[in-house]
Parts: structure tokens; sequence; C-alpha cells
């Protein structure tokens, strides 16, 4: 193999591979490259490679070190699993799209300068977007095409604030950036809008929804990731990113108690994990990006395992709507094992992956003295558990048999969910393997007080939530109304005043949207009723108007120059 | 000894000129195309001989006759002015290796002979423009290629009887173009008593507040603005270039106004000088703003357009607009986005007019109407378009970010707050330019194809030059040393030199 080849490139450039391919042959290529790059990765070790001058900047097309090779790895593993989800589709747009998408996001990954990043960021963009278009609804089509806004908007200002960096300090470097400038304010922004920063963060909940039942697998584990990543690369210790972190816990927990679609439900809580990374990214001391890294790695096994077993649902069943499901583990038993370990799993109890990563920056902060955060990580476990750990599992599995008798998930999507529970279990239970990949020395010790803290605030509040499950079962929910009375129950002195913060910023969103909504409306009538087809500019004027318009500019060339 | 290659300035405009005539004679369909071909290759051969001789050793003088300037016509060879030519005589020829199936969909095999006398013609005349040094055969050489041109899109009319009114359009507008180019000329002369360039710019300081001299700059920038299709006189270029068959349209995307932006570069840096034409003309208030308004209302405009053709040649125009600003920056480094864009965009709008052109020769339309689906039922060539649509838009590593990428450069240089607001209206013209290439993308892979269409390719003869122009492209965006070198030398030859 090429010395030094970004591994990102051998997706992309096997990518290019697919449409020539069919069959056999094709399943076996796309489960073989990200096996391939995997290997890669620690074959080639550390150091940094592909060094050009390109106009005048210095270009490191790959770097390879600890923080950058367990997201690659992560990234790696993810898109085996969701490759081996995927397996079963016959469309070649899909599987060229997603790997050129995860390509590119590992590609990004191993950039060591911002030039090459910007190039991979973009082309994250442009392909994930054919994941949503492939559902080939004109919903998904007009989702794709804000989340494809949206995306790119966030390239153009990262490449702006490159710009401004490069005329501060004559460097494209991309390590520790810092908000000391303007060009690392619209850096942080370009990466804020990519993991979904509160107000930013509509496009992830408006797009993975749509996309197909293999694409949203597969978006899920990778945009929102790759720019946790950018963030631990150049804001670490940047302290505005512990409020963004706690706010992103909490609003979309909000938003979520009213949400029927099970999918954009996940979507919410997506969203509500990526407050935890950006946590651990603003308080920057090594145990916190440890716990990020760690996070990453869990959130991405068990939010993919959540993903993959609504996916599985969607494709039997053919809906994930809260009022359309119910009873399903009688067809979908194995199903429902696997997403009772992502639902537990995320829910952070002992012996799970989610209890180990979270539990890290939980100390972090502890040991940051950031007390403040302990409510806010406190109720969002609370919601977590709510939404993901029993809504999800709850409503599809149990809840009110609606008498939908459908086959259990194809073979390879349970191969999948396996592997995917495998490490969620895994982690949990021996967090060694992990610890070693990590970019800092392992300093976390399980028996710290830290640790016990944490282990027994989480403690509390998974046996508070597990009594609720009993209960949930004592009581054998012939209604949907049951269940938010329940909801009444733990949440009533919070969740008033909650929803009155979420109508609050919903209304100013909405206002400022709706502003900015009209402005750009009218902007796009004027452009089209002046620049439309066959309107004033773009008419063909007789050629004794075109000479008119020559003499007049003639004259006033003439007479400015006299002047 | 008189070696041939000391003939080489004369030869690179003469060779095409006397060919012309012959060709005129030729029948058949395959005998005329050949012939031009290789006519056509041989002037890009010289012209890389020439561009070698003048980056290893310095400009060239040729006295025609020998007679010696300033009394005789003196050709002159500069790296913009090799550069011209290798980049006019490289299109041409492959855009007719593409031509001879092409060609012949579109018109008819008796006019074939005609048809490449009038395209060699108007190769002479650019070649003739790019190297003369006299401003009067810049003249003549620039009516040779007018008239040639005003043939060349009336043979449209085969595929669209619109094709005659557009050319009869362009045949008023660019006349009155030439004839403002030689009031201008003929009032320098008046003022000089010189034709010779050089020998003009060696006198224009001492009488160059004179009105008679302030009013030929007027009507040269005009004139020549007309040619290049300078907003807002850019009527002509919409309709020429839809209706011409599609070789001529490729080929004067590539390189027709370009000879115009050439032009005004040898008048604005060579004869007036920077220091005047900035100074005292001040011309950076008048084509800075023109340039903006340029890329803004075409791309818009493109954006609305139905026919895929017609799009792009709005597109042209708002390219244009790129070159323009960077000249009027009267920097360096706007100077060399400029020359640098004059490459680009022709490499870039040449392979995209070719791959259009496989499509209208399986489909036989451009209108986006008929092109639903065409991403199946013609990938490769679909795929194609679609590439060198990144690269006007602007993608890295196609050549349209490299010019992007200067023309940012040079308008941070400029600093203030019209330095930044022109970064992001550069920025918003890219997004605008994103979303006429969405239309095609769009309706090319996301509709359906009708249902009675089968799958089938341009044939290898009309995809491999193609690919060649798209390739071509991705090259010089990835490896820039010969694109980006020159443009750097020419600009500091001509801010530092006259």
């Amino acid at each position: 193999m090429i010395e030094g080849l970004n591994p990102g490139l051998i997706l992309i450039l096997g990518a290019l591979l697919v449409p020539l391919t069919s069959g056999i042959i094709r399943s076996i290529l796309i489960l073989a490259l990200p096996v391939i790059a995997v290997i890669h990765i620690h074959m080639l070790g550390l150091g940094t490679w592909g060094h050009y001058e390109f106009l005048g900047l210095s270009l490191e097309i790959t770097r390879i070190d600890p923080l950058s090779r367990i997201f690659g790895t992560i990234f790696c593993i993810a898109a085996f699993m969701g490759m081996v989800y995927a397996v079963h589709v016959k469309d070649t747009i899909q599987h060229f799209a997603a790997l050129i998408y995860i390509g590119s996001a590992i590609g990004a990954v191993f950039a060591g300068d911002m030039i090459t990043l910007f190039a991979f960021w973009e082309l994250t963009a442009i392909s994930s977007v054919f994941l949503i278009w492939a559902s080939r609804t004109e919903r998904a089509y007009r989702a794709g095409m804000r989340y494809l806004i949206i995306q790119v908007t966030s390239g153009v200002v990262l490449l702006g604030g490159i710009i401004l960096y490069y005329q501060d300090t004559g460097s494209i470097a991309f390590d520790y950036i810092g908000l000391s400038s303007i060009a690392g304010g619209l850096i942080l922004l370009a990466f804020g809008i990519k993991s979904a920063f509160p107000l930013l963060h509509n496009w992830v909940q408006d797009a993975y929804p749509e996309a197909t039942v293999t694409g949203t697998v597969i978006l899920s584990a990778f945009t929102t990731k790759l720019a946790i990543y950018a963030l631990a690369r150049a804001f670490p210790g940047t302290d505005i990113l512990i409020p963004i972190g706690g706010a992103m816990i909490i609003l979309p927990i909000v938003y979520v108690v009213l949400e029927n679609d099970l999918r954009r439900v996940l979507a919410y809580s997506l969203n509500s994990q990526l407050g935890y990374m950006v946590i651990g990214v603003g308080i920057g001391s090594e145990l916190a990006l440890n716990g990020t890294a760690a996070h990453v790695f869990v959130h991405i096994m068990y939010k993919s395992l959540l993903f993959m077993c609504m996916g599985a649902v969607l494709f039997r069943a053919g809906t994930v709507k809260v009022s359309e499901l119910g009873g399903l583990y009688k067809s979908m038993p194995v199903t429902t094992v696997f997403c009772l370990i992502g639902a537990i799993s995320i829910a952070a109890f002992p012996l799970t992956g989610g209890f180990v990563s979270k539990a890290m920056i939980q100390s972090a902060a502890l040991n940051g003295g950031l007390n403040i955060l302990w409510p806010v990580m406190l109720f969002a476990c609370a919601g977590i558990m709510d939404h993901s750990g029993l809504k999800v599992p709850f409503f599809t599995f149990f809840s009110k048999d609606r008498g939908i008798r459908v086959q259990e998930a194809p073979i390879n999507m349970l191969i999948a969910m396996g592997i995917a529970a495998f490490f969620c279990i895994g982690i949990g239970v021996f967090p060694g393997l992990l610890f070693d990949l990590l970019p800092y020395a392992p300093t976390y010790d399980a028996y710290s007080f830290g640790h016990i803290v944490s282990a027994l605030q989480l403690l509390f509040f998974t046996v508070l939530a597990f009594m609720l499950l009993i209960r949930y079962k004592v009581y054998p929910m012939e209604l949907r109304s049951t269940v938010l009375d329940f909801d009444w129950f733990y949440r009533v002195p919070l969740k008033r005043l909650a929803l009155a913060v979420g109508r609050l910023v919903l209304f100013v969103w909405n206002w400022t949207l709706g502003i900015a909504n009209n402005i750009v409306n009218s902007v796009i009538n004027v452009v089209a009723n002046t620049h439309g087809n066959g309107k004033a500019l773009a008419r063909t004027t007789s050629s004794s108007m075109a000479i008119m318009i020559i003499v007049a500019v003639l004259g006033f060339v003439v007479v400015f120059f006299y002047g | 000894m008189l070696s041939l290659s000391s003939q080489y300035p004369i030869l690179v405009a003469i060779v095409p000129l006397m060919a012309a005539p012959i060709c005129a004679l030729l029948r058949g369909k395959t005998a005329p195309w050949a012939f031009t071909t290789i006519t056509s290759a041989c002037t890009f051969y010289i012209s890389i001989q020439l561009l070698f001789s003048v980056a290893s050793s310095g400009p060239i003088s040729y006295e025609l006759g020998g007679w010696a300037p300033p009394w005789g016509i003196e050709y002159v060879v500069d790296l913009l002015s090799g550069f011209m030519l290798v980049l006019i005589s490289g299109i041409s020829t492959g855009v007719l290796l593409y031509a001879r199936e092409s060609i012949t969909k579109e018109v008819a095999p008796q006019q074939l002979g005609l048809f490449f006398t009038a395209y060699l013609l108007a190769l002479t005349g650019m070649l003739g423009i790019s190297i003369t040094g006299d401003a009067f055969n810049v003249f003549v050489f620039l009516e040779i290629m007018s008239l040639s041109s005003y043939a060349l899109i009336a043979m449209g009319e085969r595929t669209d009887r619109r094709a005659l009114t557009a050319a009869f359009q362009y045949l008023i507008i660019g006349t009155v173009g030439a004839t403002f180019y030689l009031i201008g000329v003929g009032l320098i002369y008046l003022m000089t008593g010189t034709l010779n360039i050089a020998d003009i710019a060696a006198r224009l300081p001492e009488i160059e507040g004179t009105r008679p001299i302030l009013a030929a700059a007027g009507f040269i920038v005009i004139g020549i603005g007309i040619k290049l299709a300078l907003f807002p006189f850019h009527v002509w270029l919409p309709n020429s270039y839809t209706y011409a068959p599609n070789i001529v349209t490729a080929f004067f995307a590539g390189t027709a106004t370009k000879v115009g932006v050439y032009l005004l570069i040898r008048f604005i840096f060579t004869v007036f000088g920077e220091n005047y034409s900035f100074g005292e003309l001040g011309l950076t208030d008048i084509l800075l703003p023109l340039g903006v308004l340029a890329f803004l209302t075409m791309s818009s405009v493109a954006i609305y357009q139905t026919n895929i053709k017609r799009l792009l040649a709005y597109s042209s125009v708002a390219q244009m607009g790129y070159i323009i600003l960077g000249i009027s920056l009267a920097s360096e480094s706007g100077l060399t986005a400029a020359i640098l864009h004059i490459f680009n965009h022709a490499i870039v709008k040449t392979g995209l007019f070719l791959s259009l052109g496989c499509m209208f020769f399986v489909v036989g339309s451009t209108y986006l109407k008929d092109l639903e689906g065409i991403g199946k039922r013609m990938p490769i060539t679909t795929f194609g378009f679609v590439l060198g649509g990144f690269g006007l838009i602007g993608v890295p590593l196609t050549p349209g970010f490299i010019s992007k990428w200067y023309l940012v450069v040079a308008a941070l240089e400029k600093g203030s707050i019209i330095g930044y607001s022109l970064v992001a209206l550069l920025m918003i013209s890219s997004l605008l330019a994103v979303l006429y290439i969405w239309r095609v993308v769009e309706v090319a892979y996301f509709r359906d194809p009708p249902d009675s269409v089968v799958k089938r390719e341009a044939p290898m003869s009309l995809l491999v030059p193609t690919w060649i122009f798209i390739l071509g492209s991705f090259y010089f965006g990835i490896e820039t040393s010969f694109n980006v070198g020159i443009a750097k030398v020419a600009a500091a030859f001509l801010m530092g030199g006259a």
C-alpha cells in the first residue's frame, strides 16, 4: 500500500469501483474497504505523511496521532457495521455515496492542515446528501436540499475562517486554534453547525429521519462526530463550549417529548448526547478528552444500534410512528433484545459502554469544579432514560399489540446489530481495551472518588428508571395516555419550565426564521422578476437598444476620462 | 542560414491563413476536417515552440518583410502572447479532434469545406491578434476573426433558424465594436504618428492628458469590451453561443472572448501603462463595478435558463466578470488571477460545451426538458459534465478553485471594506454557480428518463476529446506549475515592464 496514503482515500478510491461491480463481488468490496483502512491506519503507526506545497501553502495530507487514530478507528468500525447492515441494498448510488461519505469523513480526521480538512469537509456534505435523496420521496428531496444548504454553508464559513486565520498567522496547520480572533470564531461556528450546537441543530432532526433505512444508520455515525473531532483538535479547553454543551444536552429533550416518529426521537437524543462530548471538549483536561473520545466510540455503537433496530422495524413494518407500533417483540424477538441492549447502554447502566464513557466525562466535570453541570447531567439522564431507554423499545416492541405480524430482520442486519451490541456490552465489561486506544495515557482510576460518586448517582437514576419499567409491566399499557400520565410523575417540576423555555426558544427561533425567510423570499422574487427567463436582464434586446446602451456607456466613460 | 524556427512568428499566423483557401476547394466529409486538424496541430506545435523559446530566452521580435519597426509591421511574442497562442491553438486542435462526427449532424456535407475554411480564418484572426505588435494589424485580424465567426454562427441554421438572426445581431454589434476600436486607434495615430504598439507606448507619456487620447482610450476600452462581451455589452453572446454549431460554441467559448481580454490587458498595461490606466483614467472605477455586476447578474440569469447551452453562455459572461475584476484590481496578484482565469475558464468551459455537444449528438436537443434522466442514459458524458461543472463552481482540485483562490487573495490584498465585500460577493457568486450547475444535475440524475429511450453513449470520437478536456482541467487544477507559473511571470512582466 502507498506509504502515508490518507486512509480515507482508500474508501473513496474503493467507492469508484462500486459502480463496476455487482452481486457478491460488490458485497466483498464494500465490506473489505473499511477493514483494509483500519489495518492501514494501524500499520502506518504514528507520524505525518504527504507533505506538498500548494499555492505556497504547506499541505499535510496524512497525520496520525493518538487523537486522530482513535477517531479513525471508530469510524472504520462504524463503517464496517454500516456496510454489513446495508449489504442487502441493491442501490448503486447509496453504496457509492456512503463510501465516499465515510471515506471523506475519515480523510478529514487524518488531515494535517486545514485546506485538506476543508476539501474533505465539503465532500462529506455533498456525498452524504445522496443518502437522504436515495429515499426518493418529495419530503426527502426537500429535507436533503435544506441539509445540503446548511452543510455547504458550514464549509463556506470554514473556508472564510481558514483564509482569515492564514492572513493572521501565515499558517494553515490544523492544530489548536482557540477563540482569540475572528478567524477562530468563524471556524468554531463552522464546527458548531456540523456538531449541531443549540439553534444550529435543526438539520439533524430534519434530515436524518428522512434518509433511507440504511442511510440513517450511516449518517448518524459520521458527520457530527467529525465535527466533535475537529472541536477536540482545535478548541480543547474553550470555556464557552461548556454552557453550549449543557444547553445541547437539555434542549433536545424538551422537543422530544412531543415527537411521534421514533427515528426523529433518536435524532433528538443523538443531539443531546453530542452535548456530553462538547462539554468534554470544553473542559479540555486529559481525562475529559479521553472521556470525549471514549464517549464518541461508545455513542456510535449504541446510537447505531438503536438506529439499526428502528431501521429494521421500518424495513419490516413500514413505519416507526409511535401511534402505529406495538407488540413487535413477538415477531422480532432478536431485534427486541438488541434494542434493549442499546437502550440500557444509552441510559448508562453499569456494565455497558455508556456507563464507562459518561462516567469519565462526569468525573472530569467534577474534578474541574464544574458542580453546576451536575443537575444538568442528572436531568439529562432522566430525559434520556425516558425517551431512548423507555419510549423507543417500549412503544415499538411492547405497548399495545396492534397485531402487526412481520418477519424477523434480515440476517445481515442482525449481524450488524450483533456487532454493535457486542461492543456496547464488551466495552462496559472490559473498559481497559478501549482505554489503550485513547489519546492520553489512561489515568482514569475506576475506584477514584469521582467515579464512585458518579456511579452512585447514575445507579440511583437507573434503579429509579428500572422501577418505572416494572411499573409499566404492572400496568400492561392499553393506552398511550397512561404513559404520558406517568411522565408527569417524575418530570413535573421540570417539564413545565422546560416546555416554557422550549416554547420561548421556539417562538424566538420561528420569529427569526420567519423574518429571514421573508427576506430570502423577497430577494429570490426580485431576482426572478428581473433575471428570470425572458425578464429584463435575460431578454435579447433589439440591436438598436444594444447600440444605445453601448453609446450611452461610451459617452459616460469618455466624460469620466475627461473629468 | 535562415532556419525555419526563426520564421515561427509569421508561420503561426500565415499557415492557417494560407490553408483556408485550399480548404475551401476540398470536398467530401473527411478531407476538409483532416486538413484543418493537421493545420491546427501545426500551429499548436509552432506555438509551443514559441512559448518555450520565449520562456527561456525572452521576448521575440519579428520584422515583417524585413521592414524595421516602427515603419514596418512587427510581430512580438512575449510570455503572455505565447501563452495565448498555445491556449488558442491547443483548444482549436482539441475541438477539431471532436469535430469529425459531431459536425456532420449540424452542417450539410457540401458546406463542410466552407465551414472549415471559416474555422481556419477565425483561428488565423485569433492567433494574429495575439502575436502582432501593430495596433492596426490587430484591427485587420480582429475583422478576419469576426467576419468568419459571423459565418460560423450562421451555419447553425440547420438546427435552429434563429442562428441567422443571432449571427446578424452579432454582426451589427461586433462591427460597432471593431469600428470603435478603429476610431480609437485612428485618434492615437493622429496624435503619435505611429501604429507600432511599443512605439505608441513610448510616445504617449508626452501627450497623455490630451483630449483625443482620452477619447481614444474610451473608444478602445468600449470597443474591446463589446468584443469580449463585457456586461452590459453581452447581448450578442448568449444567442450566438446558443444557436451556433456545438464545436463552434466550444471553440469560441474557450478562445474568442479570451482574445478580447488579451487585447484589453495589452492596451491597459502595455500601451497606456498601469499608472496612466488606473491613475488618470481611473479604470478601476469603471471596470470593477461592471465586473461585479457581470458575475452577479449573469450567474443569476443563468439559473433560470431552460436551455443548457444558453445557461453556459450566460455563465461565460459571468466568468468574464471574474477576469475583468482581476484586471480592475490594478495589482500584480489581480492580473495574475485574470490571466490564470483566462486559461482555466477556457479549458473548463470548452470541456463543458463538448460534453453538452455529446448529449446533443445523441438526443438532438440541449433543452433541460429533453435531457431528463440523461445521467442514466449517458452516464459517462453526464459525469464529465458534472466534473466540468465543479470547475465552474470552483471546487478544490479543479482549476476554478485555483483562479478563485488567487482572485480572493488579490481582493484581500486590496484590503479595506471593498476588498472584504468583494470576497463576500465572490462567495455568493460561487453559490449561484452551484445553483445553475445543480439544475442540470437535478434534471440529469433525479428525473426518470422517458420510457421509450434506451441507454446510448456518444461515440468514442466525441467522448475521448471531451474527457481529454475534463481530465486536463483536473490536471491543471492539481499540478498548477504551468498555468500559475506563466500567469505570475507574465503579470510581473506586464506590471514591471511596459
